[in-house]
This record gives C-alpha cells, sequence and structure tokens, in this order.
C-alpha cells in the first residue's frame, strides 16, 4: 500500500506535466462510462421488477418506479414455485459448499504435506481433471446418475460436485505457503496427523478456508447445467433453474417482465451481499484461477 | 551410543511412515471418490453409449442397445442429412462467437485494467468491483435481465430511439451480420446472394451459409458474454501490472519513452503470460457456451444461435439419442483440447521472437 502511495506522490508531482489533467478527466470519463454499462443493467434489474408491465413496458429504461408496485414480488411467492426453488438452493449451496471446504482441505493438506505413495500421480490426475471442460460432462453426469438410481433427486443435486479438483488445487497450494515448522512441533508433542490438520493447520488457513467458502457458494449457487442433468422434477428445482424454466416455460412472454426481473433479483442478492461484504476474498478467487492456468 | 540411536529411530521411522502413508490416502479418498464416480466412470460410460443408439430406455448396458460403432461420429461429418447440417451450422456460430468474444474482451479486459490501474485516479477499488460485479453474478439470472433489455420495448430500443435510430428485433432477427455488412456495401444482394456461393461449400453448408456471421440474435449473447466475463480477465491483468517493477517504468521514462513507448516495449512484455492466460481461458469458456444460448434463445431464430454445447444437450435430452448427443460433446471436447494446444504452439513461437530479438534485455544490459 505504501510502496503505491509513494508511487502515486512521486509521479503526479512532475513538474510542467499539464497534460495529465486532461488525461485525468479522460481517464475518470472512461471509468465512469463503463461503471454505468457494467451496473447500469442492474439498476434497470431492480427498477423493472419494482414496476407495473405496462410502465416497464413503456419506461424500460427509467430507474425509478411509476407507480411503485410489489404486485411482481407478491406472485413471485405466491404465484410460483419460487420460494420452494429458494430452499432447494439454500440446502443444495450450503451442504455442498460446506462438503467442498472440508474436504478440498483435507485432499490439499495430503497432497502438500504427507508423504505418502502415489501422490505425484494423484496430484497431476488433480491437474489433469481441473482442465476437462465442464460442458462435456452433461450428458456422462446424467448416465451414471442414472445407472446408480441417483437421477431426480437431493443426493445427484449434491453428491457429484461435493468435492472439486480446482478447490483441492487451491488450498494445496496455500497448504505448501505456511511454514512446517508449527506441524512439526505439534507432532512432536504426539498429536495424530488429523489432529495436527484439525486444531494447528486448519486454524491457520483461514485467509484461505474463506476464500474456498465463497467461491464454492458463489459457484454453487449459481450452478444451472448441473441441476439440467441431475433432477426433472419441479419440486427439486434449484433458483437458477427453476428461473429458465419461467422465463421460457409457462408464464409465457411480453408483459411478465417485472415478475421475471423479481425472481432475477432474488437470484443474485445473496450472492451481491457476500461480494459486498468479501470483495477481497472474491478478488483473491479470481486470481487463484489465474494461478493455476 | 549412534547405534542405539539409530536403531530405535528406524522403526519408529517406518511406523510413522506407514502410518503418513495410510492418512494420505485417507485424507485423499473422499475426493477421489467422488471425481472418480461422478468425473472418470462418468466419461468412460459416455464413451460407451457414443457408440450406441441408446434411446434413453431401460440401461444402455445391456445388450439390447444397438452398437454402430464409430457410426455416431462419422456421419457428423460425412453423411449428408439433417444432424450434419445442424453440427455444422452450430460449429459456424460458435465460431464467430468464438471470434469476436475472445479478442473483445481481451481488449476490454486490458484496457480497463491500465485505466484503473494508472496512478492519477482515485476509487480503484470501487471501479475494480464495480466492473468485476457482473461476473459472480448467476449467468441465468444476468441473461433473464438481458432478455428484457434487448426485448422490442426495451432498454436497448428506446436508448436507440433516443438518438433516432431503430433497432432490430434482437431476438426473432436471424440476418447474418457479415451479410448484412456485405450488402451495406453493396457487394452483394443479402436477398439474392451469388449462384457461386450458394452453389456448394464444404460439410454440407454453402459457402454463403458459412459467410454469414454471427446473427443479429446471437450479438446479443455475444455483448452479454463480454461484458460479464471481461471484469474477471480485468483481475487478472491488474494482478500482472501490479507486479511490474516500478524501477522499469522509471527507467523508460528517464530514456524518454512516451506513453504509447512504454505501454508497447515495456508493459505489453511483462504481460505476455497473462495475455496468454487470457486468451486460453477465453478460447475454452467461449467454445463452451450454455448457458446463456438456453435461457436467451434456445438455439432460435433459424438456428443461428445454436452452438454445439446446446446441440449435444438437446441432441441427447428432447430427441433422445444420446449417442449422437455424446459423439457431439466429445467433438466438442477435441475441439477444444486442439485449439488450445494450438494456440500454445504458436503463443509459444511468438514468445521466443520477443524474447530474442528485441528490448528488454539489450536495454537492461
Amino acid at each position: 500500500m505504501s510502496v503505491s502511495t509513494n508511487r502515486t506522490a512521486r509521479v503526479t508531482r512532475r513538474p510542467g506535466d499539464g497534460r495529465s489533467l486532461v488525461s485525468t478527466f479522460v481517464g475518470y470519463a472512461v471509468l465512469v462510462f463503463f461503471s454505468l454499462v457494467f451496473l447500469y443493467p442492474f439498476v434497470i434489474q431492480i427498477a423493472n421488477s419494482l414496476k407495473t408491465g405496462p410502465d416497464a413496458a413503456v419506461n424500460p429504461l427509467s430507474p425509478i418506479p411509476h407507480p411503485l408496485s410489489l404486485a411482481s414480488y407478491e406472485r413471485v411467492f405466491f404465484g410460483t414455485d419460487l420460494p420452494l426453488w429458494l430452499g432447494n438452493s439454500l440446502l443444495v449451496t450450503i451442504i455442498v459448499t460446506v462438503g467442498r471446504v472440508f474436504l478440498d482441505s483435507l485432499a490439499g493438506y495430503a497432497l502438500a504435506r504427507l508423504r505418502f505413495r502415489g501422490r505425484r500421480t494423484m496430484f497431476a490426475a488433480i491437474v489433469a481433471v481441473i482442465a476437462v471442460p465442464g460442458v462435456v460432462l452433461f450428458i456422462p453426469k446424467f448416465l451414471v446418475l442414472n445407472q446408480l438410481g441417483l437421477y431426480d433427486s437431493y443426493a445427484a443435486l449434491i453428491l457429484p460436485v461435493i468435492a472439486d479438483a480446482a478447490g483441492v488445487f487451491i488450498m494445496k497450494q496455500f497448504f505448501e505457503s505456511i511454514p512446517i515448522s508449527v506441524e512439526e512441533a505439534a507432532r512432536i508433542d504426539g498429536a495424530g496427523v488429523f489432529r495436527t490438520f484439525w486444531s494447528v493447520v486448519l486454524p491457520m488457513a483461514r485467509p484461505a478456508l474463506i476464500t474456498l467458502t465463497i467461491i464454492s457458494f458463489q459457484g454453487t449457487w449459481n450452478e444451472f447445467p448441473h441441476s439440467l442433468v441431475a433432477v426433472q422434477s419441479p419440486s427439486l428445482f434449484t433458483l437458477p433453474r427453476g428461473l429458465a424454466d419461467l422465463v421460457s416455460g409457462s408464464l409465457g412472454v411480453g408483459t411478465q417482465y417485472p415478475l421475471k426481473l423479481g425472481a432475477a433479483v432474488l437470484a443474485t442478492i445473496p450472492v451481491a451481499v457476500i461480494f459486498v461484504i468479501f470483495q477481497r476474498y472474491f478478488i483473491r478467487g479470481a486470481n487463484e484461477g489465474a494461478d493455476k492456468g | 551410543m549412534e547405534i542405539t540411536s539409530r536403531s530405535a529411530r528406524r522403526p519408529l521411522g517406518r511406523r510413522s511412515a506407514t502410518r503418513e502413508n495410510l492418512a494420505g490416502w485417507l485424507f485423499l479418498a473422499p475426493v477421489v471418490a467422488v471425481l472418480g464416480l461422478f468425473l472418470l466412470l462418468p466419461i468412460v460410460m459416455a464413451l460407451w453409449v457414443s457408440l450406441t443408439s441408446w434411446n434413453g430406455q431401460g440401461s444402455p448396458f445391456t445388450g439390447k442397445v444397438p452398437f454402430v460403432g464409430l457410426d455416431n461420429y462419422t456421419r457428423l461429418f460425412t453423411r449428408d442429412d439433417l444432424a450434419r447440417q445442424d453440427f455444422m451450422t452450430s460449429i459456424r456460430n460458435n465460431m464467430y462467437y468464438v471470434v469476436i468474444v475472445v479478442p473483445v474482451q481481451t481488449v476490454l479486459a486490458l484496457g480497463l485494467a491500465l485505466i484503473v490501474n494508472s496512478r492519477m485516479l482515485k476509487g480503484k477499488s470501487f471501479f475494480r468491483s464495480a466492473f468485476f460485479f457482473p461476473s459472480v453474478t448467476s449467468s441465468v439470472a444476468i441473461s433473464v435481465v438481458f432478455l428484457f433489455i434487448f426485448a422490442n420495448s426495451g432498454a436497448v430500443t428506446s436508448l436507440l430511439g433516443f438518438f433516432g435510430i431503430k433497432g432490430p428485433e434482437w431476438f426473432s432477427d436471424p440476418r447474418g451480420v457479415l451479410h448484412l455488412l456485405l450488402s451495406g456495401l453493396g457487394l452483394v444482394d443479402a436477398d439474392a446472394p451469388p449462384a457461386a456461393l450458394t452453389g456448394g461449400g464444404p460439410f454440407g453448408l454453402s459457402w454463403w451459409e458459412w459467410l454469414a456471421g454471427p446473427s443479429v440474435a446471437m450479438c446479443t449473447i455475444i455483448i452479454l458474454v463480454v461484458w460479464t466475463t471481461s471484469g474477471t480477465f480485468m483481475l487478472m491483468f491488474l494482478a500482472a501490472l501490479q507486479d511490474i517493477p516500478v524501477t522499469l517504468e522509471e527507467a523508460s521514462l528517464l530514456d524518454g519513452a512516451n506513453r504509447w513507448q512504454r505501454f508497447r516495449y515495456v508493459t505489453l512484455p511483462m504481460l505476455k503470460p497473462t495475455v496468454f492466460l487470457v486468451l486460453t481461458l477465453g478460447l475454452i469458456a467461449t467454445w463452451q457456451v450454455f448457458d446463456q444460448v438456453y435461457v436467451m434463445s434456445q438455439g432460435n431464430p433459424s438456428k443461428t444461435t445454436l452452438t454445439p454445447a446446446f446441440l449435444s444437450y438437446q441432441t441427447a435430452f428432447r430427441s433422445f439419442d444420446y449417442g449422437s448427443g455424446t459423439a457431439i460433446s466429445f467433438v466438442l471436447f477435441l475441439i477444444i483440447v486442439v485449439l488450445t494446444l494450438v494456440q500454445r504452439w504458436v503463443m509459444r513461437e511468438r514468445s521466443a521472437d520477443a524474447g530474442g530479438g528485441r528490448g528488454t534485455r539489450q536495454r537492461r544490459s
């Protein structure tokens, strides 16, 4: 941080740089323009979910609903299965996130610290798995769920995604970065492998655990194609699946936009809240993604 | 002394090694089980299914399911029927999609990162978050928003109306942008294309069809995806920019390099690995576009937003031709792998050139 402020001071105060004022202005203009481009769609989304159908059709750009109407949310909650989808999404997301954080750290720790036969091979295999494009797995996943008799159940929504290779990779990298001396001290004191992991190493891994929790939550909450090939009963739909069904299906097109946008707002809110609180970790998560490439 | 201590240490060492071996596998077991059962096994099963004409009834692993060999694969390229035409159309659509999305999102991400990173400006973290936010939201939810924004009575149409432009009916417009451009320039007449182009062409599509460009409807998906993914890539560029040593830029300032020269000969070479990464990730992701197609267009209008990923889904789960659907997804897999390798090879040549010939090394000495 201090380095960057130093840099700022040094460069902006260079004498005789009249042009920098102009370029500062242009810089801000570009930034403000793109902020509008990137954020205004969300303003439109929220504003129009609070409008009446005709108002949304006539003034789609206006950020102010006129008149303000909560009718679309009323219909979303009482006229559709959305409360059910919301519940399913919460249930699946929480279980998967907890599962991933625990299982991925166990595996990451083993790959980072424990010497066992086949460690290198297993690590190479996990890296290879990260590279498999998800789109190739749609039909295969359905096949295996079908064959195991899990198709169209909560287990189908949860089990296939309860561990992920990228998370193992992130945790392994992190465990390798913390000094080994603390663990060795614990081991000399007679703590077993799991005990050392659980009460010594994991508490030190907080930043990585938070990062992994957040990317797992976000990824699972937004997950769409998996639910498409894992379940078919509307009672098992997650929110994205239900939303997709709402848009393409029964309720028709045109005047229903406030309703659809309201449902979309509800699907966006949890991740948005977490984003605002844990921005740092989101950004770290994105760059972890960069490191593994 | 020595002997006793060594003999005392060894059995203990062996015992703890055995314990560690066991612990290692126990720790790894759940992840291995999940990935094996729901990733590796399914791929093997799917390889088998792609050699059959299973229709979804019963189990695909009984003797009753007809075995068709490589037919599901070869028909995509050789047989003159609707399946090949759909597949080739989806390849064409996705090709144009990739060719536009990947460079545009890379340049946009780099540009935004450069501006956000600029020292003169404050509020860096706000802008960074603003640009990144779309990347973390649900692809389905955001597709719904764009459906509204590009609807006939939607925001874009009324925005264009402000400037007196009558926008197209985005989602129902199957006209190819390249066709529109060519006829706009007066080179060809889109309503009566030249016979030389419509007469024939590779893989069952005429040259005219291959040269359509992305349809107007596809452009909305292109805009949506560029909009959602640029933020993530901007973060990667930002991280890389912050790793560039300040001294390097100061040295170039002293050398009297202007802003463009500094970017071209100092910043860009340092960013080369990140550019490569962003292009690779972009290429891999764009060939898999699915969610947006599912929500916004389902491949319509006139199959101009059909992509191999969606076609594979549609063939299996809607037409119950699981063999063909699986074959399409494996061909797609192959396309992604081959393109990634080609790109890696091309970029390696380039970076070898840059490292050997130009600038940085000579200047430093």
